[in-house]
């Protein structure tokens, strides 16, 4: 069993929980009193602003913020008690767009998106639908965490599912630290079943794909050198293996964000990022070419944005009235945590950019 | 008046010291960015290394950029304590190894 470690900042009735609070943080302090740029500023000095979207090529469904899991520092304030959930008919409309939509890849992601009761039809007819790229983001442990849910790795195989998982480091101690207690020999193990269907081996076209986001107020190191320590530790301590690593940033947002006031991090994380800014990153932001869809159907520019609930700028708002060029070309609404996409590398749902 | 020698937020400004000399800062930068490209050694273990120095030469800024730079690279605490003693054991070791010396000189001074 895994051990949650703390609870939703909704659970805890936490000021943070509002987005409006997250979004007044960003933009006051040392963004109001100009001891550091504006990120719109800041994009500005390469005339990159405004940010406009390119044509579609990742369509991205939030099934729900239910999740076995509540770590540290999770971006959707995801937990078990979040009963935001998408509903079927909800899912119908997006099965509409997926057919018919110009975009490569499908990316489903949550919580944990096994647990919207309707996961699994909607795998599978969205599996139809002839996809490229069809992405479920799995926290591994779910895998572990009740019967119902063992025979997912055969699932997600039948569906040619390309399985991407978070992995935050090769030791037990770091990932149980961010993530609860247990999380990381679940993860273990469901890594082991993946690699036992087929997943992430060789020359498998079962992609498993880890991603890792630092454990603290600190940046990720270069993709590729995390991708060779993991692929060695994981290798030489559990024979498990796996495709490629993606290395995220940790937005400042939401339960990570809250991490950074109460250890007292916020200004340096912030500085850190802005010193790390990387006007190559800009152009290749994952809003360019995503389109975020929340459980209830809205449309946002990415996942991030769906947390600090900021619509897309674009007449079309919802699912239900989704249109793909009228989408294209829309101004991209932004704030300081954009800066987590330009740091270095750049960052994104499919690790650096630059 | 500023109150103590070390102020953590000067780190930030180190890049400013190019202000007062422009070419020997910058040619001081380009070797400090070199020396820390991947090489015959990986970029993680020149960063152990560093650590290790900033610990011996007991720079803080060195220290605190060094540990970040650690956990950036998934460097383990247990790693970086080990790069420590490492450091402290040629500090210690090069202190007793001047013992020799004070034995030699005892020895001719009143052997
Ligand atoms: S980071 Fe992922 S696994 Fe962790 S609580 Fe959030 S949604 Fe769940
Ligand atoms: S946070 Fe979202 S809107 Fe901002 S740059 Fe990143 S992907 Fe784009």
């Amino acid at each position: 069993m895994t051990k949650v470690k703390t609870q939703s900042l909704h659970k805890r009735e936490s000021t943070l929980a509002q987005s409006k609070r997250q979004l007044e943080i960003l933009s006051n302090g040392i963004f109001q009193n100009g001891e550091l740029p504006t990120f719109a500023k800041k994009i500005g000095e390469t005339n990159q602003f405004p940010l406009k979207a390119k044509k579609l090529e990742i369509l991205q469904i939030n099934v729900g913020y239910m999740c076995n899991q509540v770590c540290e520092h999770c971006h959707v304030d995801a937990g078990p008690d979040r009963k935001e959930i998408m509903t079927k008919e909800t899912m119908q409309q997006c099965l509409e767009v997926i057919k018919n939509t110009g975009a490569h890849t499908l990316d489903l992601t949550g919580g944990a998106p096994e647990m919207n009761p309707n996961f699994r039809w909607f795998v599978e007819e969205a599996s139809k639908a002839g996809i490229i790229d069809f992405i479920v983001r799995s926290n591994l442990t779910i895998i572990r965490a009740n019967k119902k849910y063992y025979d997912l790795p055969e699932f997600f195989k039948k569906h040619n599912v390309h399985v991407v998982s978070s992995m935050p480091h090769w030791t037990r101690g770091k990932t149980d630290k961010q993530r609860g207690e247990g999380v990381f020999d679940m993860s273990i193990k469901a890594l082991q079943e993946l690699n036992a269907v087929g997943y992430g081996m060789p020359d498998s076209g079962l992609r498993l794909d880890l991603v890792y986001n630092p454990s603290g107020a600190f940046l990720p190191g270069d993709q590729m050198a995390m991708e060779k320590d993991f692929k060695k530790a994981l290798m030489e301590d559990f024979g498990i293996q796996f495709h490629n690593l993606f290395a995220i940033t940790n937005l400042p947002i939401s339960r990570f964000l809250d991490y950074l006031i109460a250890s007292e991090n916020y200004e340096d994380y912030m500085y850190q990022l802005v010193e790390a800014y990387n006007p190559a990153a800009v152009a290749n932001v994952m809003c360019t070419n995503t389109i975020s869809v929340s459980w209830d159907g809205f449309l946002y520019d990415c996942d991030f944005n769906q947390m600090l609930e900021l619509p897309v700028n674009s007449k079309v708002k919802h699912i239900s009235e989704y249109n793909e060029e009228l989408l294209e070309g829309r101004n991209i609404v932004i704030s300081q945590h954009c800066y987590g996409c330009t740091a270095g590398a750049g960052s994104s749902c499919q690790g650096s950019v630059a | 008046m500023q109150k103590t020698y070390y102020d953590p937020a000067d780190l930030r400004k180190f890049g400013k010291i190019t202000e007062w000399s422009e070419e020997l800062g910058n040619k001081f930068f380009e070797y400090y960015g070199k020396v820390f490209e991947e090489g015959a050694l990986t970029a993680r273990e020149k960063s152990l290394i560093a650590l290790a120095v900033a610990h011996t030469e007991q720079c803080p800024y060195c220290i605190d950029a060094y540990t970040k730079d650690g956990l950036q690279r998934g460097v383990t605490k247990e790693e970086m304590m080990e790069a420590i003693h490492v450091g402290a054991a040629i500090k210690s070791g090069a202190t007793l190894v001047h013992g020799v010396q004070m034995m030699n000189k005892v020895n001719k001074l009143d052997g």
